[in-house]
């Protein structure tokens, strides 16, 4: 079974609808022995950074020790943006340290927030993206965004006048910066491809 | 490249969408979740949902609305009307939304827009602003509060302006005169926030034609454009706005 993490913050309701669309079995959980027994976890996220971490609190902690004994894990948005080391929201907020980078401003120049659907170009090596093409277009909105420093992670990028990591994959760790939930059919596809990585159908 | 975005706008009264002409004059255009269902198959960027009743009771409707489109609808779309607590606007996110709009509460209380953005982030946070041409001060138009009913002194550009600085990640622009007559958005009205503010603009009030949408998004500088009465009245397909602003050389999603 899927747990969507519940952490009492905007928008892990539609992350739900969405695999309930698919037929997706899925839990909305903030209960420790669901999310330790679950097949992978999708950790969402509409916040800011630090209203995230805090809420999120010690379920942190035992979601990073999962990702790395090998549970898929799929952050989405401000909890994609929690997989990295640490973001400057309001403050300086550590993140789960689960991929190397530091979320930061969007560069001046340009309407901020970055909101709205934009192409990302998907690498054919990206589980996420099976089955969509070369490019597709995602709903974003957001003002920060992670500047990607790990070597070992896969990432695909948007065009927003600079290259925008608009997702990252690194082992079992998985995160779009956009909303797959909020991204129609091609949305959706992300969502059913992540559920059959669950299940050990994908790679 | 990012798209500029078609954003159909669905006025809703006693849980039905309905379409006036300045506010007034409200005609019956459908089942809410059943429009917005039609608009994002055929290809809508994202929808606005406004709750015009906006009274204690009509609260509840609208949360339970806003969970039904969230079970339907898989694109974004944002919750407005009345809406006058953060708490109130956590709900809505949490029973799908991705964005809320406020107004009235915000020109009371612009605080009520800094304290959304450090809970929800400014992405969550649409300042909508109706503006009405002032009869004294040229090239100059004034806040209207109350969905239009309540006139202010404060000057629409430097309120966008002020919002923006206090946390709003977009603006909801709508032309009061423009509103229901389909003879365009006020272009210059656009111009001027846009122009104004670093956040997403959304053009709204008064489309009727393809080149309305053009114009703007090119004379406009709008992201995204709003319209309610050419959509639920059927002049044109989402499909069609498109593929319009697509062949005059507009990046949009199709």
């Amino acid at each position: 079974m899927l747990v969507v993490i519940d952490y009492n913050i905007g928008n892990v309701k539609s992350v739900c609808n969405a695999f309930d669309h698919l037929g997706c079995p899925v839990e909305l959980s903030c209960d420790r022995r669901k999310i330790e027994a679950a097949s992978a976890l999708v950790l969402p996220g509409v916040a800011a950074f630090g209203f995230a971490v805090n809420a999120l609190g010690s379920l942190g902690s035992v979601i990073k020790d999962l990702a790395l004994a090998g549970k898929p894990l799929l952050g989405i948005c401000v909890g994609f943006q929690m997989l990295f080391d640490k973001s400057s929201e309001f403050g300086t907020h550590n993140g789960l340290g689960l991929v190397s980078g530091d979320v930061v401003d969007i560069p001046p120049g340009r309407v901020i927030p970055h909101m709205g659907w934009n192409k990302v170009v998907l690498p054919n090596d990206m589980a996420l993206f099976a089955g969509l093409g070369s490019e597709k277009h995602f709903y974003f909105a957001h003002s920060f965004y992670a500047n990607v420093t790990d070597k070992s992670a896969k990432v695909a990028y948007t065009d927003y006048g600079f290259k925008l990591p608009a997702s990252v994959q690194k082992g079992n760790v998985y995160g779009t910066q956009f909303h797959p939930e909020k991204s129609g059919q091609q949305g959706l596809q992300v969502l059913r491809n992540f559920a059959q990585i669950a299940n050990g159908r994908g790679n | 490249m990012l798209t500029r975005r078609i954003i159909p706008c669905l006025d809703v009264k006693d849980g039905r969408v309905v379409k006036g002409v300045h506010f007034l004059n409200l005609r019956d255009a459908g089942d809410p979740v059943e429009l917005g269902t039609r608009y994002s198959d055929d290809g809508a960027d994202e929808l606005v949902f406004l709750d015009i009743t906006a009274t204690i009771r009509s609260r509840k409707t609208i949360v339970e609305l806003v969970q039904k489109v969230a079970e339907n609808v898989f694109i974004p779309f944002t919750v407005g009307g009345g809406i006058n607590s953060v708490e109130q606007m956590d709900e809505l996110l949490r029973s799908g939304a991705e964005k809320c709009s406020v107004n009235t509460a915000a020109v009371k209380n612009p605080d009520i827009l800094t304290q959304a953005a450090q809970r929800f982030g400014n992405q969550c946070v649409v300042l909508a602003i109706d503006a009405r041409r002032s009869k004294t001060k040229a090239g100059h138009w004034q806040v209207t509060v109350k969905a239009g009913t309540e006139a202010t002194d404060i000057d629409a550009v430097e309120w966008a302006v002020e919002g923006a600085k206090r946390g709003a990640g977009e603006i909801l622009l709508t032309s009061m005169d423009a509103d229901g007559t389909q003879k365009g958005y006020d272009i210059e009205l656009t111009r001027a926030v846009a122009d104004a503010v670093g956040i997403p603009v959304i053009a709204s009030g008064g489309a009727g034609t393809l080149e309305h949408l053009y114009d703007a998004v090119v004379k406009g500088h709008a992201e995204a454009v709003l319209m309610a009465s050419i959509t639920h009245f059927e002049s044109y397909t989402i499909t069609q706005m498109k593929e319009y602003l697509r062949d005059r050389g507009i990046a949009v999603n199709l």
